[in-house]
């Protein structure tokens, strides 16, 4: 791909990337309207796991209670990794990825705005996962409960997308993409598996003594910020060996 | 073929009698742990290996970085050596500290800060190895390793910070003021034994790798041509 011009201000230099951004997340949520059957499929992959951990846990309501948050945020950790490999299939059909190599976009926009989309994605299961898992818990909630899991979801959905949509460009174009990618992104994003799972909770428990929640919050912002820089600096570097 | 010397062997040879010396003053020589007693003595390997491992990383790292920024074949093959000693000596650390935890915490394993680091220091890395099993062109192998490295190291300085919030069993450090200078002696020892023996294993490790990588470069033209001639 053709880099943005080097000569040209800062200012126009971001405004170019987010408007080439924009234009590759416009295109990603053009096709998953179109084919709304890849996310109606991932959720439903996402709704059997959360029965899955339910019969696993002997439908004991105490048990299954105690570590709803965990079950909750695998659910999304097991639907991501669906998700992403679906996310560069399309890329790569009928050599669409040379394709796109050829047009005067930036590598660094074409990774933020396939990061993007996989993210706002994975973000779109949080609505219907999580009453679904709290219901089949049996963990009491309210509407401000549900809106604050769903703040801390996106945190997790980005932390899992920025290293995901970078690892899926890669995979992608290999045999064993299925083996892959969770082995090389579930290693990774653990730190935001217990950072989340924790925060959802303290959420769920309403213990907010100390300050956890802070720092819980603070880690997966921090985790958020570290990853979407690097993968979005090295990205380049995979997508120009396609 | 006649075998030709090279360096490598020379700091082989080195880092084993010092981890034989080095051993035999930690089983024979420096003194029973109060507490721990003999088992305490695991501490002559177990440390070496977490910190060697942990340079191994660091070196593969910096390669991968180099790799990335210089395209030179010999930054890939050193890093595909480091990574591979850094796991092995990883998966010792791991062993190491599972054989004493048992008699010393009454498991063999525990969820603790520590060991937690350790273990997704091991899948990080192997994941980088599996990573290039399964990519076959050598261009598109170097530069996604490298990449995945990359990402794999910054990860762990933020695992150990994460997982702080775990309560800790294992120990802190000592100071090497506080403890018997015939315990300091053997640990620094077995370090320098362990760095040894590590450098030698990647230096043969990466001539293996260049050599490989030699064979792959001669080996595709000819499959082009045969490809032609079908």
């Amino acid at each position: 791909m053709t880099p943005l011009s080097h000569s040209s201000s800062d200012r126009g230099f971001v405004r170019l990337l987010f408007s080439q951004a924009w234009t590759v997340l416009r295109k990603d949520l053009l096709l998953e309207w179109r084919g709304f059957s890849r996310f109606l499929s991932v959720l439903f992959f996402g709704l059997v796991t959360l029965a899955l951990f339910a019969f696993a846990g002997d439908a004991d309501t105490e048990q299954l209670r105690g570590g709803a948050s965990g079950y909750l945020v695998l659910a999304l950790f097991l639907s991501s990794t669906l998700a992403l490999s679906e996310s560069f299939r399309l890329e790569n059909e009928e050599q669409g990825i040379e394709g796109l190599l050829l047009l005067p976009v930036d590598t660094t926009a074409f990774y933020y705005g396939k990061a993007i989309g996989n993210t706002l994605f994975l973000f779109l299961l949080g609505p219907v996962l999580t009453p679904v898992a709290l219901v089949f818990y049996a963990v009491e909630f309210d509407f401000l409960l549900y809106l604050q899991i769903l703040g801390l979801w996106v945190l997790t959905a980005a932390g899992l997308t920025a290293p995901g949509t970078l690892y899926a460009a890669m995979t992608s174009r290999l045999r064993s993409q299925d083996v892959l990618l969770p082995l090389l992104l579930f290693p990774l994003v653990i730190p935001i598996l217990i950072a989340s799972v924790k925060a959802i909770d303290v959420l769920l428990t309403g213990d907010f003594t100390g300050k956890l929640l802070g720092e819980l919050l603070a880690l997966l912002i921090v985790f958020d910020l570290v990853y979407w820089s690097i993968c979005g600096i090295l990205f380049h570097y995979v997508i120009e060996e396609a | 073929m006649k075998q030709r010397f090279t360096w490598e062997y020379a700091v082989g040879a080195l880092g084993l009698v010092l981890f034989a010396v080095g051993t035999y003053i930690g089983l024979f020589i420096a003194p029973e742990e109060r507490f721990m007693g003999d088992v305490q003595r695991i501490m002559y390997v177990h440390l070496p290996c977490a910190w060697v491992s942990m340079l191994c990383y660091l070196g593969a790292f910096v390669a991968a970085i180099a790799s990335l920024l210089t395209s030179k074949r010999i930054w890939d093959t050193s890093m595909v050596g480091m990574i591979e000693v850094g796991f092995v000596l990883n998966v010792l650390l791991l062993a190491q500290g599972s054989i004493w935890g048992r008699p010393t915490w009454g498991v063999w394993w525990a969820w603790d800060v520590r060991l937690i680091t350790s273990l997704l220091m091991a899948l990080l890395f192997v994941g980088v190895l599996v990573l290039r099993a399964f990519v076959e062109d050598p261009e598109r192998r170097t530069t996604w390793s490298a990449v995945a490295t990359i990402i794999a190291f910054v990860d762990v300085p933020l695992v150990y910070f994460c997982v702080r919030w775990f309560r800790s069993l294992h120990q802190v450090q000592s100071s090497p003021e506080t403890v018997n200078s015939m315990m300091v002696l053997p640990l620094r020892i077995n370090s320098f034994a362990v760095l040894f023996l590590a450098i030698f294993f990647i230096a043969l490790r990466t001539r293996l790798e260049l050599a490989r990588r030699h064979q792959e470069e001669v080996a595709e033209p000819v499959r082009r041509e045969e490809l032609v001639h079908v």
